[in-house]
């Protein structure tokens, strides 16, 4: 299978300062990898090479930390990554219920990416609100007590504010 | 001037305590009218959001479920001095309890100071435990103290602090180092959360302690990247502590010296297991390490080490200020002090609750929660998360003890209490928590990554009517060999929500085995919908929402649903407002 990451071209010069504050300071590759993802949003597959080279850590050992942890992607991600919360309290309290919710309005699973670039969908273990279970976070906003016609408000709204942002 | 206090810890501000903080501010531009503050959670989660009314007199008035449409109400009644207006948001007797019946130690200042004001701390005597700490004991002293309180780690294990304590101490070597973890991985618990949010200093000031304790240089606190803002406050706290000469070079002019950083973790489960920290720390992948050497011996860049978690550390500077033996005088003879607990699931009141060791679980769930909402039965409470197990109601009045707990199967854990009511499936349960820990195995040993797999098919295959009769059996195999085989906690407790839910919820098993039944309506395969004639009235809102048009009548007449064509999605229970969908 041909590599679908050949043609990326990122922006390299981006990660100049964090590289100058961490690649010689033993042990800070997550910190690294995580900088970069604020950056450019994911892991794109040269920015990896870059940090390997940057820091003599090996391109293998990079993959390696980047696949184990949930907070790394690979992919690149829409304008609203939704984190559904999974955890024990949203579990009782339907968070299932969300999930097929979500599924249906927008038409992607866990993981994926609506073809607009709009939403990512991602289940997390717990997001630690448990009182106001279920939860779901985007963009590090917090929405609580979740039915299936209020997720879809929710969804809805946002998918106007894109739109009127594209528009002005 | 009257002081409005708005609760803005992570849940507040979900539930919109931020817009009603805003309100207030839009309000009072001149900060004439009163004075407006934040504090952080007070575990009073079910009435979120919260404001809190001083006078100047001290008293206070707490209003409850505030929205920002209530802010003009709030800011002229503060400023009419005529808090009687008020009276339809104040909180009833009845969920003022909540809170009276706790004793709160590790969560003594949430919900009451600024988090992010140092002076608001100081004021109430924050930072005086260190002082007497760094000026007048010896760090054996500090050690004897906590032995005395009887203090052990309140992350899960219950292992006792001054033992750890005393052996990064006896350890040799300059350079030693204190963590703390904050990797509040286990779903359900969310006290370490409210901690850092609402009393960042008390976490600072407690790892300090320890630190002079094992002669450590330099603090680490490992973070959840889920908890945003409490990396935010505690960012600031670090900040605020060195400005004030609490941290950095010669702390107190004492001649100790400590410095603190914060790590942000990625998302591991097995990163709360103390080697996998470590190694996650290193930049490397968290795959827990070989015990001995211990931490202790061999830790973050093999120096001594130790590790605690936040709700540990909230309690150190407390037992230094009161005396170990005021700690001790409370709980049973086994563990020592308080223990909070984050109690979530279909109970009335949910949020955080400390007591005392020595209660039972019923005070917890009944006495202060409120039972169980909707008029429901209680049928199981979960506790510890994926390492825990569910206790029925048969043993609701055990203690709350750590030999107690471990007695039932289950773990006291970080403290994360689910409950759940008939409606809830204990296959489903069980499939739930395998899910999660076979996901979250770190892959290292094979018992747990193959067998944490093999154990979720049988699960699923039960819940999806195809279980087989032996399945009990051999997932209690499954359960012993992971048991026996794994290397860190996460492996070894794995199957603790099989093997539990197997030994009191037996029958449920079997119903799902043998019978091809869900008893409490929530495995999909095993259930049907049917429509109630008496109930239904003939809206045809099931048959129009139906999104394979199952449902099929005539309107004004009864309906019904098609088994064949029904794929059980449950969108016409979930759109009927006459309850007259019922589930099989």
């Amino acid at each position: 299978m041909e590599c679908s990451c050949k043609n990326v071209h990122s922006d390299l010069s981006l990660l100049d300062t964090v590289l100058d504050t961490y690649a010689n300071v033993d042990g800070s590759l997550i910190t690294i990898l995580q900088k970069a993802q604020e950056i450019y949003g994911y892991l794109p597959q040269d920015v990896i090479r870059h940090i390997s080279e940057k820091t003599g850590i090996k391109p293998a050992k990079i993959m390696g930390v980047a696949t184990f942890y949930t907070q790394f992607r690979l992919k690149p991600v829409g304008k609203y990554l939704i984190m559904l919360c999974k955890g024990t309290a949203c579990h009782v309290n339907g968070s299932d219920l969300i999930e097929k919710t979500i599924t249906e309005t927008l038409g992607i699973h866990d993981g994926e990416t609506t073809e607009d670039g709009l939403f990512t969908l991602k289940n997390v273990a717990c997001l630690g609100c448990c009182s106001l279970s279920p939860v779901m976070m985007i963009n590090e906003e917090t929405y609580g007590s979740l039915t299936p016609d209020k997720t879809k408000k929710i969804l809805a709204e946002l998918t106007a504010q894109a739109k009127e942002g594209a528009n002005t | 001037m009257m002081k409005v206090v708005v609760g803005a810890g992570s849940c507040g501000i979900a539930a919109g305590a931020q817009k009603v903080y805003d309100a207030l501010q839009a309000l009072n531009t001149e900060n004439t009218a009163f004075e407006l503050r934040i504090t952080g959670c007070n575990g009073m989660c079910f009435l979120e959001p919260i404001v809190d009314i001083y006078e100047e007199s001290g008293d206070l008035t707490r209003l409850v479920k505030v929205t920002a449409a209530d802010a003009q109400k709030i800011a002229s009644a503060v400023e009419n001095q005529n808090l009687s207006a008020l009276d339809t948001l104040k909180i009833s007797d009845e969920d003022a309890e909540f809170l009276n019946k706790q004793t709160r130690i590790a969560l003594r200042h949430c919900g009451v100071i600024d988090p992010e004001s140092i002076e608001d701390y100081e004021k109430i005597d924050g930072y005086r435990a260190i002082r007497k700490v760094l000026l007048e004991m010896t760090p054996e002293q500090v050690i004897e103290e906590i032995k005395t309180s009887g203090l052990a780690g309140r992350g899960g294990a219950g292992f006792p602090t001054w033992f750890k304590w005393n052996a990064a101490r006896s350890a040799g070597g300059e350079e030693k180092y204190l963590i703390c973890n904050a990797d509040e991985g286990d779903p359900g618990a969310f006290m370490d959360r409210a901690v850092i949010e609402g009393d960042p200093h008390s976490l600072i000031e407690g790892m300090l302690i320890g630190a002079y304790a094992i002669g450590a240089k330099e603090m680490i606190v490992y973070v959840r990247a889920e908890y945003p803002l409490a990396i935010k406050r505690l960012e600031n706290a670090i900040r605020q502590a060195e400005k004030k000469g609490y941290l950095g070079e010669n702390i107190l002019n004492s001649g100790f010296s400590c410095k603190m950083r914060i790590k942000a973790g990625a998302g591991a489960f097995v990163c709360g297991e103390e080697t996998a920290l470590i190694e996650s720390l290193e930049g490397s992948r968290g795959m827990p390490r070989l015990k001995p050497p211990f931490p202790a011996q061999a830790g973050y860049w093999h120096k001594p080490s130790n590790i605690n978690n936040v709700e540990t550390f909230a309690n150190v500077a407390w037992i230094l200020f009161n005396g170990g033996e005021k700690f001790a005088a409370m709980g049973t003879e086994g563990s020592k002090g308080t223990k909070v607990f984050a109690l979530t699931g279909k109970v009335r009141r949910g949020g955080l609750v400390e007591i005392p060791m020595g209660k039972t679980l019923r005070d917890v769930i009944f006495d202060i929660g409120g039972g169980i909402r909707g008029g429901k039965q209680f049928k199981a409470v979960q506790m510890g998360g994926p390492s825990g197990g569910c206790i029925p109601e048969s043993l609701l009045d055990t203690v709350i003890d750590y030999k107690a707990l471990g007695a039932t199967g289950a773990i006291m854990g970080s403290g994360g209490m689910v409950v759940m009511d008939e409606d809830t499936c204990m296959v489903g349960m069980a499939k739930f928590f395998l899910d999660f820990t076979a996901k979250e195995s770190c892959g290292k040993c094979v018992h747990c990554r193959l067998g944490t797999k093999r154990m979720l098919e049988v699960l699923t295959r039960i819940a999806d009517g195809n279980g087989q009769e032996g399945d009990i059996e051999l997932l209690e195999e499954l359960c012993y060999s992971i048991k026996d085989g794994a290397l860190c906690g996460l492996g070894q407790t794995a199957p603790n929500p099989v093997l539990t839910t197997i030994r009191y919820f037996r029958n449920e098993f079997e119903a799902h085995i043998l019978d091809k039944k869900c008893p409490a309506g929530e495995c999909t395969a095993l259930i049907s919908y049917t429509i109630n004639p008496e109930k239904c009235i003939g809206c045809a809102k099931c048959a129009r929402n139906c999104p394979v048009h199952a449902i099929s009548g005539t309107v004004k007449q009864v309906h019904s649903i098609d088994p064949e064509i029904c794929i059980k999605c449950g969108k016409c229970a979930e759109n009927c407002n006459f309850g007259a969908v019922e589930v099989h």
